[in-house]
């Protein structure tokens, strides 16, 4: 046997995470921010049938793709700007159940809006997960722009713009990829395709079964990956983070995964998508599909799984207690943070001022 | 002191700005090289490179959407619209996203963005070479509005936008940039946001004005002056924040008030001043609370005679002095 032949068995033989660098450990946390993004996706939308949560948006399905690329990238060093189904992203990033659920029961102490947004729409800076809208792929000139400051300051910092295969349709969107572009920029653009933009489908949004055949467009590199599949995600993560840190620029990549919710709590997806197709979804869970790669590779047995399933429900149940017990926003702050420095009130009709921003700044 | 235009405070306070503090960036179309259509940036690329002014592709939401981003990372954005025209496709980052960034993250991140873009009419630019658009930028709140009408205000505002916490729409009179000539301070100076200048003193009417209808105001009041009218004329500077004790300690002693702008009458900037004025010095008033502006057509025609028709101009205002006096 050559030199070769033996490297080749030898590649073959090795798992799939260690190939890419994974340790046990590693793929144990992975997994963990999974199930607990999951575990508390779920209990939002009970607290919202319950009463206690007016509206909620769900990352459910899309576990995979967002741990596979958060795995990628260094906390509070890497930023994301996000997009409402990032929950697992976000975790992953370095936010807390307890600070998730406080944006849930929209409380004064929720970190991303102090109970302002509607919940999911994340911020923290504390993990350069910047604070993001409602209106879809504003996000993406945001992540373009931080790039460009990280490169042209010379900082090692990788931008990631998140967002669905929809948000692909606005012209923020091109704007800011062609930007990149142009200025070859550290930044990944990740779309998450769930085929629905609420109830338009795929084929109604774009005429190409990938939208990451347009990277060609921007001068970029372009990616379609299986979603489902954190591993592959995470490859894929991994070459284009690696891209962006040596100056070879932006990547695109398109991510297939599913929606298992509807659209939000105001939705029901049942309306707009046949039985047949639901169910053959849900027989696609990112999370099973993971499990049972960790159980083949005996990274996981069902005790130790048991056991980490136990630990992510408590904690959701802690944060969901300390969230429904913290309280709520004074409607005597309602004109804070409109400016940084207090204005005259008879002049702005703005409230208490913020004088953090000089050391933020 | 020297006299110097309208543009080359715009030019001074951005050389200056770059030169204290290297965050501060300059990005739009046409900015680099070139230096802007109106050479408001000219020499500022050959002074400090490409990667400090940036020429942008031509995609407008883009230049402030970056912009937005990298305040976010450290820099201090000032973003050129070429012109107010065409600012609209950035409504939304600006109006979404600037404007509410300090309030939805309830305080836990800041967008210190100057957007600068020229304005207004009177140099035959047409339906889209001519508008004001400050009144839909003064409606939103976590923005503010400047609006120097003077080289030594082009200069020391534009300082005061940069350093500011918050985003600053600034926008300058086109017609004014070389046609206004005024006396500008020798060395540093930063004129504060959110004050208003009385630019004459009087007792019988009180004008309000902004930008080049600030000079044509002083114009029309030096006009009527012999006729026995004594016109006050505050030039606001900043519609946002609104500086309304100058405006209401002046109407205290006139009694009469008018509001001229160039952008077309109906829910113009005019008409909240005028608001202010009926709801807070009501009791002071003698007569109705009189608005010269633009009249309410899509935007300003091209041909000469049109273009005339549709601004403000000294003969204008100073008619409408002369009646609102006599109410």
């Amino acid at each position: 046997m050559s030199e070769e032949e033996q490297a080749r068995t030898t590649t073959a033989r090795q798992p799939r995470h260690a190939a890419l660098g994974l340790s046990p450990e590693r793929l144990q946390v992975m997994y963990r921010q999974m199930v607990l993004a999951r575990a508390l996706d779920r209990r939002m939308w009970v607290l919202n049938r319950q009463g206690k949560a007016p509206f909620v948006i769900s990352g459910q399905g899309h576990e995979a793709a967002q741990v596979g690329a958060a795995a990628a990238l260094r906390p509070g060093v890497d930023w994301l700007a996000p997009y409402y189904r990032d929950l697992a992203f976000c975790i992953a990033m370095g936010m807390t159940a307890r600070e998730f659920m406080l944006g849930v029961y929209a409380r004064a102490a929720d970190p991303a809006s102090g109970g302002r947004q509607m919940p999911s729409h994340f911020g923290l800076s504390r993990a350069r997960i910047i604070t993001t809208s409602s209106t879809v792929s504003t996000q993406v000139p945001h992540a373009a722009g931080i790039a460009y400051a990280a490169k042209t300051r010379g900082l090692d910092e990788v931008a990631v713009a998140s967002l669905g295969e929809g948000s692909t349709s606005k012209g923020d969107w091109h704007e800011a990829l062609n930007f990149a572009g142009v200025h070859r920029l550290p930044l990944v653009c990740l779309v998450q395709d769930n085929d629905y933009a609420i109830s338009v489908p795929h084929r109604l949004q774009m005429s190409v079964d990938s939208v990451a055949d347009r990277a060609r467009g921007y001068g970029m590199v372009g990616t379609t990956v299986d979603g489902g599949d954190v591993l592959a995600v995470h490859e894929a993560m991994k070459e284009a983070v690696q891209r962006a840190r040596s100056g070879q620029g932006p990547t695109l990549i398109d991510a297939k995964v599913a929606r298992f919710t509807s659209h939000s709590s105001d939705d029901d997806q049942r309306r707009y998508r046949p039985q047949e197709e639901l169910e053959a979804m849900l027989r696609r869970d990112p999370l099973e599909r993971f499990r049972n790669y960790l159980l083949d590779e005996t990274v996981l047995t069902d005790e130790s799984d048991e056991l980490l399933q136990q630990g992510c429900t408590q904690e959701v149940e802690e944060a969901v207690q300390e969230a429904q017990a913290a309280p709520e926003p004074d409607p005597a702050d309602l004109g804070r943070h409109v400016f940084a420095q207090r204005l005259d009130s008879s002049v702005s009709g703005d409230g208490v001022g913020d004088d953090t921003w000089q050391s933020r700044r | 002191m020297a006299v110097k235009t309208l543009i080359e405070g715009v030019r001074e306070a951005l050389t200056e700005e770059m030169e204290r503090d290297d965050r501060v960036w300059v990005l739009g179309e046409d900015v680099g090289k070139k230096g802007g259509v109106f050479l408001a940036t000219e020499g500022i690329y050959s002074r400090f490179g490409e990667a400090r002014v940036l020429d942008t592709p031509l995609a407008e939401s883009c230049i402030v959407g970056v912009a937005i981003g990298a305040a976010l990372n450290g820099l201090i954005p000032v973003a050129e619209i070429q012109f107010a025209d065409f600012i609209h496709p950035a409504f939304d980052q600006i109006v979404s996203e600037a404007a509410r960034i300090r309030y939805r993250s309830n305080g836990d991140y800041s967008c210190p963005i100057v957007v600068r873009a020229p304005f207004g009419g009177g140099v035959h630019g047409g339906l889209y070479h001519s508008q004001s658009v400050e009144a839909f930028y003064a409606h939103v709140p976590g923005l503010k509005v400047v609006i120097p009408s003077t080289p030594e205000d082009a200069k020391g505002l534009l300082k005061a936008a940069i350093r500011d916490p918050d985003p600053v729409m600034f926008f300058e009179h086109k017609k004014a940039y070389r046609l206004i000539k005024g006396e500008v301070p020798d060395g540093e100076y930063v004129t504060p946001i959110g004050t208003a200048a009385v630019r004459r003193q009087g007792i019988n009417v009180t004008c309000v004005a902004w930008g080049l209808m600030v000079h044509h105001c002083l114009e029309a009041a030096e006009a009527v002056a012999p006729e026995g009218i004594s016109v006050e004329v505050i030039d606001l500077r900043t519609l946002q924040p609104l500086d309304r004790e100058t405006i209401l300690r002046s109407v205290e002693k006139t009694a009469r008030a008018m509001v001229v702008h160039e952008d077309n009458l109906t829910g113009g900037f005019g008409a909240e001043v005028a608001a202010i004025i009926a709801d807070k010095g009501f009791e002071h008033l003698d007569a109705p609370v009189t608005r010269v502006a633009g009249p309410d057509v899509p935007a300003m025609p091209f041909n000469h005679p049109q273009e005339e028709a549709f601004l403000p101009n000294p003969e204008k205002i100073a008619a409408a002095m002369r009646r609102l006096a006599a109410y």
